[in-house]
């Protein structure tokens, strides 16, 4: 099951640059959040602050408190164990190359020293099955190279790989950005499907794709969340000038 | 009948709405024309077809010459080592004699000091190398990250004979005094530290060669680990790697082609390394297990006899010895390549 996000006070720094501002924010448990806004409001940043990449550039900087279910992240645990319950995927699909399908979709618990054989068989196939790419792979799962793939199923393939570790938040960064539409469709067919399972947080470009798969939206502008409400109140009657302004198209 | 169904079907709903109200592009209107120059310029500049011929056949004849400069060495070094070749024949390569008054010639004893050199220097420098390149490329601070590899590119610029100097003056005592007494003690059961040891041989020519090739192997080791994608790192850190996890899957397994070319540039060098070796192995052209004992090296063994060869049989066989040097570096090269291929057959395959 997934668990909620609680975020009071959130800042984040690249070097000199103040990206995120004072961001609270509640993301309920087992939904899906999208977070829309224009390029270089600091949505991307804010998700990376929620598992801790964002620390991995060294001029970054972070303060506030995140809480991802009962754990405050930045005080009671270390950046791999945060990793380890809150899964990425990034915008665009990063599989292993030297790696087969099959260890691309292990590697996250072989790295963390799981190897009994029959468990991992179990939960690659049942990764692969969640991320609707198992019937196009089942028959090269070792014979292939993560790389060897489409680009739509190189994607799928990076959710598979997120999912086989059982995270309990799954962000994802403008994951179908890089995709033609029909790749983009089974990608939102997808965090329909797991949102029941997992909390999603979604950044996208595409308000479309944020009104077709999320319950709430929310709205960066200037490294600020503007608004935060359920995605139909977002679409159609926005408090905030700033928010309609941008959803009908005025700028941005 | 295609087109037809095409024209009469209506746009959908939401391509409509967007052609018909396009943005409104407030102060980017640009006034006037670009300027006719522009157009008219490239009109004029042609196919280029002629120049791109001439660079083709320019490349082509620098890329076939490297070509016949090889050829040409092989064909001078079987033409001058012809009285040896035809005294000794394929006996050359694996006889232990070496006596030049009596004019019996073997080359066996250098080929083994070479491998022998080559080989050890490789498992020294290699696991050296990449720890610096690591340390260098994932771990030093950014500021500090040019100053240390120009440090280390610094090690690539010092000629060989000064480095044989310091090893006869430094590294010659502290292997007969410290080092040696301290491998005998506890790894003399493998009987590769036995004999008397003076501080000159094998191993002494093997840590001078690994000293002289660790820049080589780990500059091509961080430009390779350099180029893999912040992508990889990120990928494999959002699973949950610690940073060492991390350099192992995302850096060091996909700069491993890379890496294992720039062993083989390292190895290229060990294998032809004449000055510094010759004035710590030895020189004495003898077939022993222990690691103390004085050896010979191809290369040593020419640059040692060269001016001293009387007699047109032992020049002979002294050019023979550098035909044996070419031969060992091909059939190397060879192997070690064949070696890459094989180990990464499938993933490169598959990358494509």
């Amino acid at each position: 099951m997934g668990v909620g996000i609680e975020v009071k006070n959130l800042n984040a720094w690249y070097g000199q640059t103040h990206t995120l501002r004072d961001i609270n924010l509640t993301i309920p448990a087992n939904s899906a959040t999208a977070l829309i806004g224009p390029s270089g409001c600091g949505k991307s940043t804010f998700v990376r602050c929620l598992n801790r990449m964002h620390e991995t550039n060294p001029s970054a900087r972070v303060e506030g408190m995140v809480k991802v279910g009962d754990i405050d992240i930045y005080n009671d645990a270390a950046p791999v164990e945060i990793r380890r319950r809150v899964g990425m995927v990034f915008q665009r699909p990063n599989p292993f190359p030297t790696m087969s399908i099959y260890d691309n979709v292990a590697s996250g618990l072989k790295l963390n020293g799981f190897h009994n054989r029959k468990v991992l068989d179990e939960v690659v196939e049942r990764s692969l099955k969640q991320a609707a790419l198992w019937n196009e792979v089942k028959d090269d799962l070792k014979k292939k190279s993560g790389a060897s793939l489409s680009g739509g199923q190189q994607q799928r393939l990076c959710i598979a790989r997120a999912l086989a570790v059982d995270p309990e938040v799954l962000l994802m960064d403008e994951p179908a950005s890089a995709l033609d539409p029909a790749s983009t469709s089974k990608i939102e067919d997808l965090i329909f499907e797991l949102k029941d399972e997992y909390s999603i947080v979604i950044v996208t470009h595409n308000m479309q794709q944020a009104a077709r798969v999320a319950e709430n939206t929310g709205f960066f502008l200037n490294g600020q969340l503007v608004e935060f409400a359920p995605t139909s109140t977002i679409f159609t009657k926005p408090h905030d000038k700033r928010t309609e302004d941008y959803i009908t198209g005025r700028f941005g | 009948m295609a087109d037809t169904r095409i024209k009469d079907a209506e746009p959908p709903a939401l391509l409509k709405l967007q052609v018909n109200e396009p943005h409104a592009v407030a102060g980017h209107a640009v006034e006037g024309k670009a300027p006719a120059a522009i157009r008219e310029f490239l009109n004029k500049r042609g196919s280029g077809a002629a120049g791109d011929g001439a660079f083709g056949a320019l490349v082509l004849a620098c890329a076939l010459s490297i070509l016949g400069i090889v050829v040409l060495i092989l064909f001078v070094l079987i033409q001058q080592s012809k009285l040896s070749l035809h005294a000794f024949g394929l006996k050359f390569f694996i006889t232990s004699a070496w006596d030049p008054v009596m004019g019996d010639f073997g080359a066996l004893p250098f080929i083994y000091g070479t491998l022998v050199t080559s080989f050890l220097a490789l498992c020294i420098a290699v696991p050296l190398a990449l720890c610096v390149a690591i340390f260098i490329m994932e771990i030093c601070p950014k500021p500090l990250r040019g100053p240390v590899a120009f440090l280390t590119e610094l090690l690539a610029a010092i000629p060989s004979v000064v480095y044989g100097l310091w090893a006869v003056f430094v590294l010659v005592p502290i292997m007969r005094d410290h080092l040696g007494p301290f491998l005998v003690k506890f790894f003399g059961w493998t009987g590769l530290f036995s004999g008397t040891n003076f501080g000159e041989g094998l191993l002494t020519a093997s840590i001078i060669l690994s000293i002289m090739i660790l820049p080589v192997i780990s500059s091509i080791t961080r430009e390779v680990m350099g180029a893999v994608p912040v992508s990889q790192k990120e990928g494999v850190l959002a699973l949950g790697a610690t940073r060492w996890e991390m350099i192992r899957i995302a850096v060091l397994r996909n700069a491993r082609v890379g890496i294992v070319g720039g062993v083989i540039l390292g190895l290229g060098r060990a294998l032809g390394e004449t000055m510094a070796v010759t004035m710590v192995i030895g020189n004495h052209p003898d077939i022993a297990k222990s690691l103390f004992a004085p050896g010979y090296t191809l290369a040593s063994v020419i640059a040692n006899e060269f001016t001293e060869a009387t007699g047109d049989l032992y020049l002979s066989a002294l050019i023979e010895i550098g035909l044996a040097l070419f031969l060992v570096t091909v059939v190397v090269n060879t192997i070690a390549r064949l070696l890459v291929w094989f180990v990464t057959r499938n993933s490169a395959r598959e990358a494509r």
